[in-house]
């Protein structure tokens, strides 16, 4: 009974030294910044006490409200650690950066530096991210059609496998970055070539995955579809199609991840917009710390991306929870 | 013949053998016997003996070498939702939950909207009311198999032909199932083909039992179950039964194993 009570109330409660670990390390961090950082411009180190100051608030907020609020207060047991982690990571790459000076300048400026970009380049950040968000989607969705479109097609006819698959095995493996030469010749604007590419980049993975659930489909359900009446059609999209939505999924995350790639090298070298317009852009002035600002943006962009598609997933593919592990 | 009867005349089937390419095995040798409309009749014989291979060409997935297969005085030429198949696996769609796998041959025929209370009548049939939005993985063994039985009666089928479908269950629901596949057939007089290793199971169901000898495979034996339903398996006739089909099955094992 006691043991239980106690049990509850670890539970119930947050320990002190997990409210207090986020504050800390930012303290922590922020007096790093201040003891090593004296001759550095005085805007970045005011953004950075903003940012901490917003942090050491956020945090004290955050404390007082999972005091009554149990979802809130889950949350925070699973994640502070890892904020703590990151706040004091800052503080280490602080030190490494413009403490020691064990990193060459201006190629690996300071977290405060990348900050002052990320805040006053945000027009152009924001413009450029929107770009990559535009090409990026146009790309993929046209990938991922075509890929599904030939790779239902490849998995479930044996003339069309005949004739497709050697052409895939061929084609698919040639990095999409590779025809950029082509590509450039052949369309009539930057981005319906760079469109095109990540398209290409996404269509081998899709394909190739979605083939290969479709023909590997169980007998037995096409059996069993064929005793209840089902015609051609019901054995392709109510049978073969969802036993191969699992497979199918791999491959649209193989080709989410070709599609940054491409994207990214498409940018840099094709279309004048975008993140990866922006990177090569910036290394050019030697702007590293707008170099860094974009690989933030970008890490924050791509992990959103990849992050929708998990819950897609997990929408679509409900049927397998507690079959598999994710 | 009665329009939901079945007739099987001197039917052949051979396959490839996969060790040695440009040879065939002979499964069936001119097979041939008949099922009644309504009736229930078992098919047993040691494993190999095409028990398998002739219920699925009754269903229409394979096409016999040679020989003739009826239901009523149709010819089968095709899988048909006339002819209703439950494999040992239940084989339910994961992905579908209990009540749209059982909706699945009114969705292939196309008859969902007409059709759509008779779903709910099923799956009170099998007492799976509560499970309707329940995905198959979640089901026991024997409720998985109930569902099967569900969706392959949905559509009214003349024939249902069944492939060991207790065979992977325990011993209690096992029995509880044979119970309950009797209730369908006695509900419905669905003319059923049941395929099993369990000769207690096709003494205590069926009307008559078919004995299968192996390689080729050939109807070598009929009896009739002459009992009473419901039956008792501790019953002096009911072990007569189990002891004569058990000494034919022996003996029929010896012959096929003796040099010619």
């Amino acid at each position: 009974m006691n043991v239980d009570a106690a049990l509850t109330n670890e539970r119930s409660r947050l320990p002190w030294w997990m409210q207090l670990a986020v504050p800390v390390a930012s303290l922590v961090t922020f007096g790093t910044h201040l003891l090593i950082a004296q001759n550095a411009p005085s805007l970045e180190t005011h953004s950075y006490l903003l940012l901490f100051w917003e942090i050491v608030g956020v945090s004290v907020v955050l404390s007082i409200a999972q005091l009554f609020w149990p979802a809130l207060r889950k949350w925070m047991r699973h994640m502070w650690p890892i904020f703590t982690a990151a706040i004091l990571l800052l503080g280490v790459w602080d030190m490494v950066t413009v403490g020691l000076h064990l990193l060459p300048l201006p190629y690996f400026p300071g977290p405060a530096a990348v900050l002052r970009s990320l805040i006053s380049d945000r027009g152009l950040l924001l413009d450029s991210t929107w770009h990559s968000l535009v090409l990026l989607v146009s790309g993929y969705v046209l990938g991922v059609f075509v890929g599904l479109v030939s790779g239902v097609c490849i998995g479930w006819s044996s003339p069309v496998r005949y004739w497709g698959m050697p052409l895939l095995k061929v084609v698919g493996p040639i990095p999409a970055t590779a025809w950029i030469p082509i590509a450039m010749v052949v369309s009539p604007s930057a981005f319906m070539s760079s469109a095109g590419l990540i398209a290409l980049a996404v269509w081998f993975p899709v394909t190739m995955l979605t083939a290969s659930g479709i023909s590997n489909t169980r007998a037995s359900y096409l059996d069993v579809a064929r005793t209840l009446g089902a015609k051609r059609l019901y054995l392709i999209f109510r049978v073969a199609i969802p036993a191969a939505v699992p497979n199918i999924f791999i491959g649209l995350f193989m080709g989410l991840g070709a599609s940054f790639l491409t994207l990214v090298v498409a940018e840099s070298v094709g279309v004048k917009s975008g993140l990866g317009w922006y990177v090569s852009w910036a290394q050019g002035w030697a702007e590293y710390g707008k170099v860094f600002a974009a690989l933030i943006i970008m890490a924050a962009f791509f992990s959103t991306v990849m992050t929708l598609l998990f819950k897609l997933r997990d929408r679509v593919l409900v049927w397998q929870k507690g079959i598999i592990k994710w | 013949m009665d329009a939901s009867g079945v007739r099987v005349h001197e039917i052949s089937k051979s396959f490839p053998v996969p060790d040695a390419p440009g040879t065939n095995r002979l499964a069936l040798s001119g097979t041939s016997f008949s099922i009644a409309a309504g009736e229930l009749v078992s098919l047993v014989g040691p494993s190999g003996c095409g028990k398998s291979t002739l219920l699925r060409l009754i269903a229409g997935l394979d096409v016999p070498d040679s020989g003739d297969l009826l239901v009523g005085s149709a010819k089968i030429v095709g899988p048909s939702a006339e002819r209703g198949l439950v494999f040992q696996d239940p084989n339910l769609f994961p992905w579908l939950t209990v009540r749209r796998n059982i909706e699945a041959g009114l969705v292939a025929l196309g008859v969902l909207r007409e059709k759509r209370n008779e779903v709910d009548e099923f799956m009170r049939l099998v007492g799976l009311e509560a499970f309707a939005n329940a995905y198959p993985h979640h089901l026991s063994g024997g409720m998985a198999q109930r569902v099967a039985l569900a969706r392959a009666l949905i559509n009214h089928p003349k024939v249902l032909l069944l492939d060991e479908p207790l065979g992977a269950l325990d011993a209690f629901t096992r029995m509880r199932m044979q119970d309950e596949v009797l209730r369908l057939w006695e509900n419905r007089r669905t003319t059923m083909l049941l395929v099993t290793h369990d000769i207690d199971e096709a003494i205590y169901m069926s009307d008559r039992i078919l004995i299968m000898t192996p390689t080729p495979g050939r109807i070598d034996r009929q009896i009739d179950i002459d009992l009473a339903r419901p039956r008792d398996r501790t019953d002096d006739s009911f072990l007569r039964f189990r002891g004569e089909i058990l000494e034919h099955l022996h003996f029929a094992g010896n012959a096929a194993g003796a040099p010619a």
